[in-house]
């Protein structure tokens, strides 16, 4: 029995001979993934070390591919709405948004008021659960893991309440061409209503086992420097960019919806490290806290979907249009093409965590390798995002 | 000089704030529920598979067999098998081609409820597209949150029949929690 | 002398019987405070509030296959565990429980204590450094660095304690102290408790120092290829260190068996289970520290300071000495 095998000639698939290729001597290639802890599902980054530090790193994607893009060839436009919650399952709302924009923006359906407001309800909420979300995952990546018990805590009440109109927790498909599925009932609004000063009363806990913890501190400062030209190459979005400083945000800039009906504040953080983009996802808690509460003042009575919605078989008019909403992770574009036949011609999904995680192997060059698993972390990644 | 040591005296002092949350969670009551032994409050609202909707006679679906459920599904999870025409004793049968001959229009015999409506849990999507589009009103979902099997042909339902059952079955029991208490705040 | 060879070989069978009870209650133990700090029940199903489950757990660990990875060396490999929790077993031979109750009085229980600690680090080295994984030996070389720094100012405080009892025997130094907590070494010594506690959690591996396992760097560290009982091992060592870092410094800072009222073993357990108390709401409160900053703890902090408290202390003993004689 051969105990002491080959590892040089054997270990490793195509990837890692590939990325070994450029390695220097007496260097270490370590596989972080497709199946580690930090990874939070299957992405794979590959990653040259030298003792502690990082010299190289490539994500390699693929693992999670569900070929979307491809489905949405095989199905009329309003059976594609559930994909849609898959995509990101953690901000599933703006998906289904970015979808249902497109094609009503072909079509040219006026959506009903209050279906506009319970659609920038929806999303919001959708947007502090995944923000909590992540809070939560990337302090079990610094080690502390406590924390994402007292997220999960406020997210539970927070997913009770969109349970009640989409009968889901996770993969909403809620959105309708033409409004939404379900009124917001007596029931969510008042748990939405409950929801708002509970979440505020917890900020202060948050920042005082969290935030000004001298050691999260000293982990999450000063390390993965994103410039903002580095930004502006990947086409990095959302808190990422907002992090490095990039005063950018679709609801803002583009305004969909009725989003130019609100009063709310754009966060972004002058710092470009990790606590930047920390900062900024803490800020947005309570800004998305402000313009739920500005919904839920304005909203009026009403329909939530157009009278005569379209039906599954119904037909795209031929055309082309582009939607983009601001997810939690950055810009969310569905870039949608109509030859006015049964299917949709094309669908394209421009998922924000791409762009992000992108920037990964620059930024992390040259880091010791817990700042690099902290830097993954702060980029906020969904890995079914990524990978389509 | 003091300004730093200051500013690590107060460093060292969030350590001790943090313990002060974790010290104070401690002692709080836990909100967690102890579930198979305690019932929660938020399944009500859960979807679950899909059910029939009886009609007044509760072994009959409202279902007439139109199929538009099945044609929207985009998971293709619902199969419809519509009712063969009975057999026609055979003084109908010479009526029938009577009525043909003269033009008339025949009276189709055959039940509009389904015979079969197979639906496949594990292919759905939960998205209501079915029950929308459906212009009898005559899916819904069942709210069973309790849907686990040991293979997969526990998952393929056929509904008529599970109709059929749950209205033989006294509802109020069907899908309630092993041991029904009410839920701890 | 057989007489005095028995006396030990009895010693450690009840220790090691002690060890593993011990290691199963504080499984429990963190367990059930991990889960009331999350506002969760933690284990509550087996047994009267989930007090089986540790057996339950243990047995599942025994029925457990043991594994090895292909091209692990099989000797090293199954020799690491082992050798982390021997050691662990000495450890407990000098500890004072109580006035004359200690398994062997030792003159140099103190030396004892802090020589055999070592070995630890040698077990972790082998097993991470023996699994052919390349995350068991960046754990492995994580953990070397890191208990030999934390080594030093952990020595350095307790010989500061010592200087001032002037004995290395344990049984001596909890004698100089008194009834009362003032009259405890604490009070005389606070910054070398305070590096005691720091270095100590850094020795044990315990959060926010747990670098060599960083479940979320390394999946596991320096044991990520172990299976079953060699994962238990490990695992029943570091409980083990725990208790035995906090015995030792219940003995040096907190006056060992001493206390007013209720008998002195009792006052000894109770101290030492406030201090384990202690190091499981550490772990579940705190972020971990990055590796560069645990060593800079270390050598820019711990050390000097534990250095200049030896060289006080030193200082206070011969001038009260010199004092005394005048
Ligand atoms: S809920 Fe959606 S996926 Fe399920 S059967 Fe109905 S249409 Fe199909
Ligand atoms: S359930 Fe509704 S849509 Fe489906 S076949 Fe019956 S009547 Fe038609």
């Amino acid at each position: 029995m051969t105990r002491y095998i080959d590892t040089e000639q054997t270990a490793g698939d195509f990837y890692t001979h590939n990325f070994a290729k450029k390695a220097q001597e007496g260097t270490l290639i370590l596989n972080l993934g497709p199946q580690h802890p930090s990874t939070h599902g299957v992405l794979r980054v590959v990653v040259e070390m030298d003792g502690e530090y990082v010299l190289r790193a490539e994500p390699i994607l693929g693992y999670l591919h569900r070929m979307h893009e491809k489905m949405a060839e095989v199905k009329t436009a309003a059976q594609f709405i559930p994909n849609m919650g898959r995509v990101d399952y953690l901000h599933a709302m703006a998906w289904n948004w970015a979808f249902v924009g497109a094609v009503e923006k072909i079509a040219g359906i006026e959506v009903p008021e209050r279906a506009e407001y319970v659609r920038v309800i929806t999303c919001e909420l959708n947007r502090i659960s995944s923000h909590l979300l992540w809070w939560g995952a990337y302090l079990l990546d610094l080690g502390a893991f406590t924390p994402i018990m007292y997220a999960f805590d406020d997210r539970e009440k927070l997913l009770d309440a969109l349970q009640v109109p989409t009968g889901s927790r996770l993969t909403y498909s809620y959105f309708r061409i033409g409004g939404v599925a379900q009124d917001l009932n007596d029931d969510c609004l008042g748990r939405i209503r409950a929801f708002i000063p509970w979440l505020r009363s917890r900020m202060p806990m948050y920042k005082d086992l969290v935030t000004d913890n001298i050691i999260l501190r000293k982990r999450i400062e000063d390390i993965g420097v994103i410039e903002p030209e580095l930004c502006r190459r990947y086409g990095a979005t959302g808190p990422v960019a907002r992090g490095s400083g990039i005063n950018y945000d679709v609801r803002r800039n583009e305004p969909y919806g009725i989003y130019s009906k609100f009063d709310f504040d754009i966060p972004t953080s002058e710092l470009k490290c990790a606590r930047g983009r920390y900062d900024v996802r803490m800020a947005e808690i309570e800004q998305s806290l402000r313009i739920i509460e500005q919904a839920l003042e304005m909203m009026p009575e009403g329909d939530v979907l157009v009278k005569g919605a379209p039906k599954p078989s119904w037909k795209v008019p031929a055309g082309e249009s582009y939607f983009a909403v601001e997810g939690a992770r950055g810009k969310i574009g569905v870039y949608v093409v109509s030859d006015g036949g049964k299917n949709l011609y094309r669908t394209k999904l421009r998922a924000p965590g791409f762009c992000n995680l992108s920037l990964f192997g620059e930024v992390s060059r040259g880091t010791i390798l817990a700042d690099a698993v902290a830097i993954l972390g702060s980029l906020d990644m969904v890995i079914p995002e990524i990978d389509r | 000089m003091i300004k730093e040591a200051m500013k690590t005296v107060s460093d060292l002092w969030s350590l001790m704030v943090g313990l002060k949350v974790t010290g104070r969670y401690f002692l709080e009551p836990q909100v967690t529920v102890r579930y198979p032994w305690k019932a929660v409050d938020n399944i009500d609202t859960f979807k679950g598979h899909l059910e029939l909707v009886p009609s007044k006679d509760p072994f009959k679906p409202k279902c007439i067999s139109c199929g538009m459920c099945a044609l929207a599904c985009p998971s293709n999870c619902l199969t419809v098998v519509k009712r063969k025409p009975p057999k026609p004793t055979p003084e109908e049968e010479k009526a029938q081609a009577e009525a043909k001959a003269n033009g008339e229009k025949v009276k189709d015999k055959t039940p509009k409820d389904p015979e079969k409506f197979i639906y496949d849990y594990t292919l759905c999507s939960l998205c209501g597209t079915c029950m929308e589009n459906c212009p009898a009103g005559a899916l819904r979902f069942s709210g069973n949150v309790y849907q686990a099997g040991y293979s997969r042909n526990d998952f393929l339902f056929e509904l008529v029949a599970h109709m059929q059952t749950k209205a033989d079955a006294s509802p109020k029991t069907e899908f309630e929690p092993p041991v029904a208490e009410t839920s701890e705040a | 002398m057989p007489a005095e060879f028995i006396h030990i070989l009895i010693a450690l069978a009840v220790v090691a019987a002690s060890v593993g009870a011990l290691g199963l209650v504080m499984v429990w133990v963190e367990r059930k405070v991990a889960g009331h700090i999350q506002r969760r029940p933690g284990p509550f199903e087996v047994g009267p509030n989930g007090l089986l489950q540790p057996f339950c757990d243990a047995l599942k660990l025994v029925g457990k296959q043991l594994f090895m990875p292909n091209g692990a060396d099989p000797i090293l490999f199954w020799l690491a565990p082992v050798l982390s929790f021997l050691p662990v077993l000495v450890l407990f031979l000098p500890l004072p429980l109580g006035d004359g109750i200690m398994a062997q009085n030792m003159n140099l229980g103190l030396l004892l204590i802090l020589a055999f600690s070592g070995l630890s680090v040698l077990a972790l080295l082998l097993g991470g450094w023996a699994s052919n994984n390349k995350y068991g030996l960046l754990g492995a070389a994580r953990g070397v660095a890191q208990s030999v720094a934390y080594e030093i100012p952990l020595l350095l405080a307790v010989l500061a304690v010592s200087f001032q009892a002037g004995s290395l025997n344990l049984a001596e130094v909890v004698k100089g102290q008194g009834t009362w907590p003032w009259q405890w070494n604490i009070m005389t010594q606070p910054l070398a408790f305070l590096i005691y506690l720091v270095s100590a959690l850094g020795e044990t591996n315990r959060a926010p120092f747990d670098l060599p396992e960083a479940e979320s760097e390394l999946t596991a560290g320096f044991h990520t290829e172990y299976s079953g009982m060699g994962f238990g091992l490990f695992f029943l060592a570091e409980y083990a260190n725990m208790a035995v870092v906090c015995a030792v410094a219940t003995v040096l800072f907190l006056g060992g068996w001493h206390g007013p009222i209720l008998p002195g073993p009792l006052w000894f357990v109770l101290k030492v289970s406030l201090l384990l108390l202690l190091m499981v709401f550490l772990r579940w409160t705190y972020p971990r520290v990055r590796f560069d900053q645990l060593l800079n703890i270390n050598w820019k902090w711990l050390l000097p300071l534990a250095v200049a408290n030896l060289l006080l202390t030193a200082f206070f003993v011969k001038f009260a000495q010199y004092v005394v004689v005048k």
